[in-house]
């Protein structure tokens, strides 16, 4: 179970990640400045990778100290 | 631990203030629509409702600020004050939007004001429940400390009932012409003072909880909780654990269940407002109590296993249930009676079904050359009680990730920064997390391809990732000893 747990903070640290770079770049392909869906608009975007990205990073963090063992069962 | 008698007057003391800043904090959510009219005009209704919906999440974003402010002084001066302090902050705050004239009275300012006095509502609503629920738990013995903190629990889901409650009760005694066009809807706002003052008058009464209290007098109590909560990393670690493991999944499960279903039924099965509330209050009704059952049965069989079995039924069953919803509702599958169109030249057709529906379809031409199509479904007594089902099922799922978890957090982190630590996690999970699942998930449905399904793979996605985190790296052992 220790090892488990150790192995998959490489995946959280991989998720927080990818979760950082789908939400850049969903932001880049679906504004649109003539689009008139809500997807379209700049500040759902805006507020949701502000918030999100330190969150992600809190998820790196979490992934980290799992790999170090942390959250090992003596 | 206090006596008996002693911890009624702890729980009531603290769960009526908890009800009524979720009651304020609801109303604001349960009025958008109306909202977005008065304070935020624009000529495509929608884009109204969206800055409404950007005010309410900015209501929910701010709580984990409020969470640290608030935590902070609480760890400082004691529960007792702070909680006191987060109550006045509400029931201002709500009380002041009821005042705030209109756009149509004093232009830009009315949006600005409301936005402001919505952020002061997340900051009270960050500062309230850490204090509320370290204040009862402190009180409680450890063999029923989930049992006591689960009415807590309940005043979260308590609050939308009541707030829907005052809200259906002051339209139908104003009149909907008066509730929506006159000042009928700033009436549940005013109404938050009455409440405010009950509730601070009954927490005044009220001593400082006694593990602090021994703390203060032992002159032991944080000088830096902000620090020592995230600063250092025995406990930073598992403030990030209770985020990632418990609460991210526990807020979307919550809001998917209570919110997220209430705004599929209005806008996705146009169920008719006042039936669409009618059933969310019936349904909060029946699941209601299992909040004490399961915070009572986390004493007994641990905590962890509950939450995650909730989590785990929310991830499989959403799609089925929603889907469920949907067809209750969807006229293409109902055979037609007969269909009436209105000779008055409103282009109103109203359709009945042989299950006994009634479906209200009103047709105006846009200036683009477009109709605007609004439908309005009345449901038959069998699928409405059919739909009722459904919500208290999902409701159900609510109680068992929400019921234990106040005093699975209260039992992750030391006296000295309980407040602090145990609030930032909650706010995250449920402000954040949670309280983005309308936007979002709507957000979701407008990507090309997608159907009226698809916003529920974000929190069926979050609920997976906290399912496996918490599976493996909680334990399902109560910490008993709080005194530390």
């Amino acid at each position: 179970m220790n090892q488990l747990k150790r192995t998959l903070g490489l995946l959280w640290i991989l998720i927080g990640i990818v979760s950082i770079v789908i939400l850049i770049t969903g932001a880049i392909f679906n504004i649109d400045l003539h689009g008139k869906a809500d997807i379209n608009k700049p500040i759902p975007w805006v507020i949701i990778i502000t918030i999100f990205t330190p969150i992600a990073i809190g998820l790196m963090v979490f992934g980290w100290y799992a790999w170090k063992d942390e959250y090992k069962i003596q | 631990m206090s006596s008996k008698n002693n911890i009624w007057k702890v729980i009531t003391a603290s769960s009526v203030g908890t009800l009524i800043e979720w009651y304020d904090f609801y109303i604001f959510g349960s009025l958008s629509t109306i909202i977005s009219q008065k304070f935020f005009p624009d000529t495509n209704p929608t884009a109204a409702l969206l800055a409404t919906l950007a005010t309410f999440a900015a209501g929910f974003i701010v709580r984990p600020f409020g969470a640290l402010v608030f935590g902070r002084l609480g760890d400082l001066i004691g529960r007792k004050y702070t909680f006191l302090l987060t109550l006045v902050l509400m029931g201002g705050a709500t009380f002041l939007i009821g005042l705030v004239p209109s756009y149509a009275t004093i232009g830009g300012w009315a949006p600005f004001l409301v936005l402001l006095l919505r952020l002061l509502q997340g900051l009270a609503l960050g500062g309230e429940y850490g204090g509320a629920a370290t204040y009862v738990a402190e009180h409680a013995p450890a063999n029923r400390r989930g049992y006591y903190t689960s009415w807590i629990q309940t005043t979260a889901t308590l609050g939308l009932f009541l707030s829907l409650g005052v809200i259906l009760t002051i339209r139908r005694v104003v009149g909907v012409e008066e509730f929506t066009n006159g000042n009928g809807w700033r009436y549940p706002f005013l109404l938050s003072i009455v409440l405010v003052i009950v509730s601070i008058f009954i927490r005044l009464k009220m001593n400082e909880s006694p593990l602090f209290a021994k703390l203060k007098s032992e002159g032991k109590t944080s000088t830096n909780p902000l620090k020592e909560s995230f600063g250092n990393k025995a406990n930073f670690k598992m403030v990030l654990l209770a985020l990632f493991g418990a609460t991210m999944g526990q807020g979307v499960i919550w809001y998917t269940g209570q919110f997220y279903a209430q705004s599929f039924i209005l806008t996705k099965c146009f169920v008719e407002y006042e039936q669409a509330n009618t059933i969310i209050l019936i349904a909060l009704a029946l699941a209601t109590p299992f909040f004490v059952v399961f915070g009572g049965l986390s004493d007994k069989i641990g905590r962890r296993n509950i939450m995650l079995l909730g989590m785990l039924l929310g991830v499989l069953l959403y799609r089925p249930i929603f889907q469920q919803l949907y067809n209750v509702a969807d006229a293409s599958k109902k055979m037609i009676v007969r269909e009436v169109a209105a000779n008055d030249g409103s282009g109103a057709i109203t359709t009945s079904y042989t299950d006994g529906s009634i479906l209200k379809t009103i047709t105006k031409p846009k200036t683009e050359g477009k109709n605007e199509v609004t439908k309005t479904m009345i449901l038959d007594p069998a699928n409405k009680w059919k739909m009722v089902f459904l919500i208290a099922l999902m409701v159900l799922f609510v109680t068992m990730v929400y019921g234990p978890v106040a005093a699975f957090l209260v039992e992750l982190f030391p006296t000295r920064i309980r407040y602090t630590s145990m609030s930032l996690p909650y706010h995250i999970g449920n402000g954040v997390f949670g309280g983005l699942v309308p936007f979002i998930a709507t957000l979701v449905t407008t990507i090309p391809g997608t159907n009226h399904l698809s916003g529920l793979w974000y929190p069926i996605g979050v609920a997976s990732l906290c399912f496996i985190i918490g599976l493996l790296y909680l334990s399902n052992k109560p910490d008993e000893n709080l005194q530390d």
